[in-house]
Order: structure tokens, then C-alpha cells, then sequence
């Protein structure tokens, strides 16, 4: 399966949610597959992005928020899979695609790819639904009835280390980040 | 429990962390990402008790630097509580998000292991927190008296909002602890 498949499959509903990115393949294929204003792409600060989801999921309860993390990223934050399944807000899907390797650095393995269960990992720290997803049909079903099932899910996307021939785009980051608040701030005038 | 009755036993200041509360309420905070320790027991409860306050508990203080920032994009106030190593732990979240894109990040952190600290364990913490702060350029006031708790807090909250940058409130012993 890869990644960028994924993104292709459930970008309609990435469209009508509030998306939160790592950096690296999975910034640069979505914005490849037409950047929105709802995207925010956190090109460093690696484990942050599913806190950054969690932060506006707790803030906004009438908006989706879909978090696209990855194995590298959530291993340096493990933690936050135990924050976010404290608090658990219903309008939170974290998605994790798992490549098991550090890809845009040169594809050097984690730990998933030496056994660390990520499945595993978001249950027992207490996250309510927990999918893994190896094709794409069914990685498309998860992230759909991760949607409508207004609880807390993570979903591990089993992709292929492949990614993308370039990860720096024409979208600079202080450009994405106003619009991207802009956008939340004309989300809430309607 | 078990926090009141530590609480009860520690000479932490119960007004003097209301000041600190209600200035933080007075400056529309909604949401604080706090890990306990000692200084910030009161702080803490208060937040817990109040329905108008959103209060996430961290696994560490990093999380804190991409919740508030998640908290910025949604157009709330928040504020993160946490003693200098908690900072210390954060840093990279703040150089390279906070910084890096430009967000405004209040932090309220207890300034551990200066000047009549009997832990052993805190006093590193103590040493390199102002040259830390100094070296990520992020300005910094102190909270040492009862009667500056609320317009240093003001202060600091009204220049992260225009500088769209993180700024430190150090919670200092002479006004957290009464012994």
C-alpha cells in the first residue's frame, strides 16, 4: 500500500476536516495532491503534530480533526497517545501511516520494523478504537468510520518506504500557518 | 486525595497562586497544559475546579508547545505550566514550532533550583534556565511579588500575542513558597 493512495482515497473527507501533517513524504504527497486551506503541514518539531490535532480537536468540538502522523513521528511522542486518550475527543482521527523507516532521512528502520507494535502501543494507552489497515479498501473504511463514529481513533496505515522525489514545496510555512488560522477564524463566523 | 493532602503538607502559597490564577482568567486563558510539581499544586487544582477552563495533563511538557499552538489556530487563549525542567524538555518544540512558525506561546514556568532550593536534584535546572532563555531569545519577566502578579502576567500575555512569540513568566520562590 502506499501512502500516497491513502491520501488519494480519503481526500474528499481530508477536504471537510481541519488536517494537521508530520513533515517529509507525507506534507509534500498531499500538498501533490492539491493543497486547501484546512491543511497544516508541521514541517518540523517532530511528535508535535498529534498534539497540535489534539489541541484543536479539544477546542473546536463541532469541527473534524484529522491528524496524518507517522511511525517516526508518534515514536518520539508516545506519550501523547496516553494524552489523547485521557481527554479523548470525539472529533479527533489520527492516522498513522507506518513505513517502518526514518525514509526522508535516508530510510533508516524504526522500531516498528523490528517489532514495536503501534496497534498495540495506542490500545493499551487507553485509545478506544484502534485499526490497522495493510490495503487500501480497508484503509479507507477505517478512516470513514473513524469519522463517523465521534470517538477517538487512531488508525495504522501499514504503507511501503517510498515517498516522494523532492519534500521542499512552493508553500512556505508562515504562509500556511495565517491561512490556515484564517481559515479556522472564518469557520467560526458562519 | 492525594494532591490536597501533599499540598497541605507543603508551605506552597494557596493566595498567592489565586493571583497568579486569576490574572491568567483575567487575560481570557481557556486552557492551561500543566505537569504538576510542587510550586504549581494550587495553580493546578484551581484549573481542575473551574468548568470555564480547559485543563489537559501532560505525559511531558512538550506536548504543551503543540496543544497551545493547536489551541492559537482555534482562536483560544492558553498558557503552559510547568517547572524549568519541564522547559528544559520543551525546547526543541519551541525553537521549531513556536518559533518556526510564528506562535504566540505564554509560559508560566516555576523557577526550581536558584537561590535557597534545598533539592539537590533541582539546582542544574536552576543554573541554565535564564541563560537558556536568553539564548533562545525568548523575553522573560519574573513573578516575585503579589502586588505585579497581574499586570506581569498581562504584560507577558499582550507581547506573545503581538511579538507571535513564546514568553516566560518565571514563578519565583518569594512568591510561591511560604517559609
Amino acid at each position: 500500500m502506499l501512502r500516497v493512495d491513502c491520501l488519494r482515497s480519503i481526500y474528499a473527507e481530508l477536504e471537510k476536516s481541519l488536517v494537521v501533517t508530520i513533515m517529509g513524504a507525507v506534507a509534500a504527497e498531499l500538498q501533490s495532491l492539491g493543497h486547501r486551506a484546512n491543511f497544516f503541514y508541521l514541517q518540523h518539531a517532530m511528535g508535535l503534530a498529534s498534539s497540535t490535532g489534539l489541541g484543536l480537536a479539544l477546542c473546536l468540538p463541532d469541527q473534524k480533526v484529522i491528524v496524518l502522523d507517522g511511525d517516526g513521528s508518534l515514536l518520539m511522542n508516545l506519550g501523547s497517545l496516553s494524552t489523547m486518550a485521557r481527554y479523548r475527543p470525539q472529533n479527533l482521527v489520527h492516522i498513522v501511516f507506518d513505513n517502518e523507516s526514518l525514509l526522508s532521512v535516508g530510510g533508516f528502520p524504526t522500531a516498528t520494523g523490528t517489532g514495536t507494535d503501534l496497534e498495540g502501543i495506542a490500545r493499551a494507552a487507553g485509545v478506544p478504537r484502534v485499526v490497522t489497515a495493510r490495503d487500501l479498501e480497508s484503509f479507507k473504511a477505517a478512516a470513514i468510520g473513524g469519522l463517523q463514529a465521534n470517538e477517538l481513533t487512531t488508525i495504522i496505515g501499514k504503507v511501503e518506504a517510498t515517498g516522494p522525489a523532492a519534500y521542499v514545496t512552493s508553500l512556505t510555512l508562515l504562509e500556511n500557518r495565517f491561512q490556515f488560522r484564517r481559515h479556522i477564524q472564518s469557520l467560526k463566523r458562519l | 486525595m492525594g494532591i490536597s493532602h501533599i499540598a497541605g503538607n507543603m508551605p506552597v502559597s494557596s493566595p498567592n497562586s489565586s493571583l497568579i490564577y486569576n490574572a491568567l482568567k483575567e487575560c481570557d486563558i481557556r486552557l492551561l497544559s500543566a505537569l504538576p510539581e510542587t510550586w504549581l499544586v494550587h495553580l493546578i487544582r484551581l484549573a481542575e475546579q473551574d468548568p470555564e477552563m480547559t485543563l489537559v495533563r501532560l505525559a511531558k511538557e512538550e506536548e504543551g508547545v503543540g496543544i497551545s499552538a493547536g489551541a492559537h489556530f482555534a482562536g483560544v487563549k492558553s498558557a503552559m505550566l510547568m517547572q524549568n525542567h519541564g522547559f528544559l524538555a520543551s525546547i526543541n518544540g519551541i525553537v521549531s514550532f513556536t518559533h518556526l512558525y510564528k506562535i504566540p506561546l505564554l509560559m508560566l514556568i516555576s523557577y526550581r533550583g536558584s537561590f535557597g532550593e534545598r533539592d539537590p536534584w533541582q539546582t542544574q535546572g536552576g543554573n541554565v534556565t535564564e541563560p537558556l532563555l536568553r539564548a533562545l531569545g525568548i523575553p522573560y519577566c519574573f513573578l516575585d511579588g503579589a502586588e505585579t502578579v497581574k499586570t506581569r502576567i498581562r504584560h507577558a500575555q499582550t507581547l506573545a500575542d503581538s511579538s507571535l512569540q513564546p514568553v516566560a513568566v518565571l514563578l519565583t520562590r518569594d512568591l510561591m513558597w511560604e517559609e
